[in-house]
């Protein structure tokens, strides 16, 4: 009946992703205590340097002074992280899983290719090769699983909902989920359509008063202003949302055992310091609901938060980044090995930047994922050359936790 | 380049990629010079609606069981045609004709016939002569039916007589007014209640094994009739004499080439552009293959963006920008794209065969640049871009606009953060609403 109501709640979910979020699930359960597998696209572009700084590197400080916040201890300060790392301010439950060895920053990231086009990149990223494939490489994790759901045969052939990402998309039936209402573009996208509007004397009034009738002030034009205020049509916190119904059909022991989730407004050209919070607070509020609802099983559970590519060391004319290299992964979960910072750091001097701007990738990503598929999903190796296909990387070790 | 503005203009809305080359005038010569290629599936003719209809209302059928999957199965193939078609003058032409001799699902039973009155009325006389539209569309059991004829009397006619009924002058009127002569022609209401004797008994036979369009000689006005100086017989051929006095007056020619260069130049058409296409028409005795072509060659032709696109126009040229249709809908999936594009129409305020009124939907920026309307596309469009998996913004975007699509917009796209951002950013651009 738990069955029935989950296929019917997924099905009638039809299309549709939540502001800048979305959800989509796979995976057929064999039994309650299978591992849990979630990632998180943030697409636009992670800035590493932000969410996790080196603060301990002195070189930081020559590169972006007006990016950096307070070290750990002063006020609004960064979080600690063991004495070089902070974790920025507005990632406080994921400070706490930190503490509680349950999350792991693993810095200096990227993926497999070198394009700072986000769209070529998130293909990328989400193909898990070096071309444009039809697949995501989750798709084919869940098709390779599939021959351990025998108790489930039917698995979950829902229909494919119109947002499912291409990290999900391909032969394994999918599903997706999103709470009815709220289909909206978020206030930066607003703002910027306004700016493209503003002088059309046809589509610049309508627009103005549109947005106004929406709660936007009149100068909700200016896309840095507008970074500030609430936004209106996104209903408190989608991601949140999205992370909590997540958790509760991972929780159900007939459930999905994969699920994809996505959160965008990480692409800060300009106005970094303040535009970064937002997206930062909702991410973490985010993992805090999905550990809340997935309750116990939450020991079972790994959570790979990713992004297509990282941002420039240095501050550009407008107080952002511009499109980078190497950035920062997050493992969370009760399964991970947490509690320290991951990765080899590349250094800031010039001569250790990535062509003398981004930061230097010394971890493949796809070791990252390979590690965990492995280790926590209990991927065999020969598997590997399916999910990701080309050169294999190692799989990364000691990331989840041994038993 | 020049095929783009061509293409949105006079079509609707570039496909990536299946823009032709060549000369942007042969191209749209050939659409109307070859026959029509719409192949629609799984539909009927009228006969087969009205026998739906009959059977529901004798039956007393609660809903629209008979009917509404006929509905369905136009819808999901002509709008599947509109979304594919390589035709699309030709496509773009019907859908004004339609316009111009509007039925609307908002009066009278047309829901079983509103489909094949687009087929059989309207679309094989795009190319054809005015009048012949004319005569087809008045004969047409969805006109018929939508603006009352069909119950209109004679009142000095056998059955007038006997029931004491008498004459409906709705189609009557809205015939020399929106159809033909418009006020311009100066009628007065002594020819519009001569006009509705002289088509009293032009009604539908529902009893007969394939019903449809008769001529009910009980129901027909005795005696000539007189419309705007010109005296004409009793029965039915007095109404086709009437009809073809109408179709090839010269004010009606006037009119229709205001309204035609209205919808393909200008918001507020020249009159010289307008005395251009009414002498066409006049000098080619209404021959609509000829009149289009002059519409592309007059002077603003090919300037880009002089027209804002309606409702339908945006929501067809996105799906269209975003290479939506193949595989033909079936008419009960709603995720279907004839099915998308049917529900995308109603969102953006302009439902499919649901005109407001006889006149039609409005064709002019102020009509469709509401606030909430333009907030409603934005929307919209924001989720129909999550459909491209695979496309590059970029390409998607020239192909949509090309010469013209502005650095601001494209720069606006290369910095979002997304697909779906950048697409959204392209179908929201000032742009984008025009054609």
């Amino acid at each position: 009946m738990m069955i029935r109501r989950r296929s019917a709640l997924l099905g009638l979910a039809a299309s549709w992703s939540l502001g800048r979020s979305s959800l989509a699930l796979a995976g057929s359960a064999s039994g309650p205590d299978d591992p849990r597998f979630v990632v998180v696209i943030l697409r636009g572009a992670l800035d590493g340097l932000s969410a996790v700084t080196p603060y301990g590197d002195p070189d930081i400080a020559t590169h972006r002074r007006s990016l950096l916040l307070p070290e750990p201890g002063q006020e609004g300060g960064l979080l600690d992280l063991g004495g070089f790392y902070g974790l920025h301010p507005a990632l406080k439950n994921m400070h706490a899983l930190y503490n509680a060895g349950e999350m792991a920053p693993i810095h200096a990231v990227a993926g497999h290719y070198r394009s700072r086009s986000h769209f070529e990149a998130q293909d990328y990223l989400e193909s898990g090769a070096d071309t444009r494939l039809n697949s995501g490489w989750l798709n084919r994790v869940v098709s390779a699983l599939q021959g351990r759901g025998q108790s489930r045969p039917d698995g979950y052939r829902l229909a494919m909902g119109l947002t499912v990402p291409l990290l999900l998309r391909g032969p394994a039936a999918i599903g997706s989920y999103a709470p009815a209402g709220s289909q909206h573009p978020d206030a930066a996208l607003y703002s910027q359509i306004m700016a493209l509007n503003a002088s059309d004397p046809v589509t610049g009034p309508a627009f103005r008063s549109g947005m106004k009738a929406r709660g936007f002030s009149d100068d909700a034009t200016d896309i840095r202003s507008a970074a500030f205020k609430p936004e209106p049509c996104r209903k408190p916190d989608a991601f949140m949302r999205l992370a909590t119904a997540a958790g509760e059909m991972l929780a159900d022991p007939h459930g999905p055992r994969i699920a994809a989730l996505e959160i965008g407004g990480w692409d800060t050209h300009a106005a970094q310091l303040g535009r970064l919070s937002g997206p930062l607070a909702q991410l973490d509020r985010g993992i805090a609901a999905l550990r809340q609802s997935i309750g116990e099983n939450w020991k079972h559970t790994a959570v790979l938060v990713m992004t297509e590519f990282g941002r420039t060391v240095r501050m550009n004319g407008t107080g952002g980044t511009d499109h980078g290299t190497g950035t920062l992964a997050f493992l969370a979960g009760g399964a991970v090995a947490g509690g320290k910072v991951g990765g080899t750091w590349p250094g800031l001097k010039q001569s250790q930047l990535f062509e003398n701007r981004d930061l230097a990738p010394t971890t493949d990503l796809r070791a990252v994922t390979s590690g965990v598929l492995c280790n926590h999903m209990g991927m065999k190796r020969h598997a590997l050359t399916i999910i990701f296909p080309g050169p294999q990387p190692e799989p990364a070790s000691g990331l989840i936790r041994t038993a | 380049m020049q095929f783009v503005s061509i293409a949105n203009r006079f079509g609707w809305g570039g496909r990536p990629g299946a823009i032709p080359t060549g000369s942007a005038r042969d191209w749209l010569a050939q659409q109307l010079q070859n026959t029509d290629a719409a192949n629609f599936l799984n539909v009927g003719t009228s006969a087969d609606g009205l026998i739906a209809l009959r059977e529901q209302r004798r039956t007393k059928m609660p809903g629209n069981p008979l009917i509404q999957p006929i509905f369905q199965a136009e819808i999901a193939t002509q709008l599947d045609h509109l979304l594919l078609t390589e035709q699309p003058f030709r496509e773009r032409l019907a859908w004004f004709w339609f316009n111009h001799f509007t039925v609307s699902l908002r009066q009278g039973s047309v829901r079983s016939v509103v489909g094949a009155y687009m087929r059989e009325a309207i679309r094989p006389h795009v190319t054809g002569r005015f009048v012949d539209m004319l005569v087809a569309v008045m004969r047409h059991p969805a006109m018929l039916m939508y603006l009352d004829n069909s119950s209109s009397i004679g009142p000095n006619s056998p059955i007038g007589r006997k029931n004491h009924r008498g004459l409906n002058e709705n189609l009557a009127r809205e015939c020399l007014e929106l159809h033909t002569v418009s006020p311009q022609g100066g009628y007065t209401q002594a020819d519009v209640t001569s006009f509705a004797a002289i088509l009293t008994g032009w009604g539908i036979d529902m009893k007969a094994d394939r019903p449809g369009f008769s001529f009910r000689e009980k129901a027909h006005e005795p005696g000539e009739k007189n419309v705007m100086g010109q005296v004409f017989p009793e029965g039915e051929q007095g109404g086709l004499l009437a009809l073809n006095y109408l179709g090839t007056h010269p004010a009606t020619y006037r009119h229709i080439a205001t309204q035609l260069v209205s919808h393909f130049i200008s918001d507020k058409p020249l009159p010289q552009d307008v005395e251009h296409i009414a002498g066409v028409l006049q000098q080619s005795g209404g021959d609509l293959q000829k009149t289009s072509l002059a519409l592309a060659d007059l002077p603003d032709a090919h300037k880009p963006g002089s027209k804002f696109r309606s409702p339908m126009d945006y929501a067809t040229a996105v799906m269209r920008a975003l290479s939506l249709g193949g595989a033909p809908s079936t008419p009960d999936n709603p995720h279907s794209p004839a099915h998308i594009l049917f529900s995308a129409c109603g969102i953006l305020g302009q439902p499919i065969w649901s005109a407001p009124l006889p006149n039609g939907w409005g064709d002019r920026a102020a009509d469709w640049s509401a606030p909430a309307d333009m907030l409603a596309r934005t929307d919209w469009s924001w989720r129909m871009a999550a459909h491209a998996h695979a496309d590059d913004p970029m390409e998607i975007a020239h192909a949509a606009l090309g010469p013209a699509l502005r650095k601001t917009t494209l720069t606006a796209m290369h910095h979002a953060g997304s697909r779906q951002d950048a697409l959204a950013l392209l179908f929201s651009s000032p742009e984008f609403q025009r054609r």
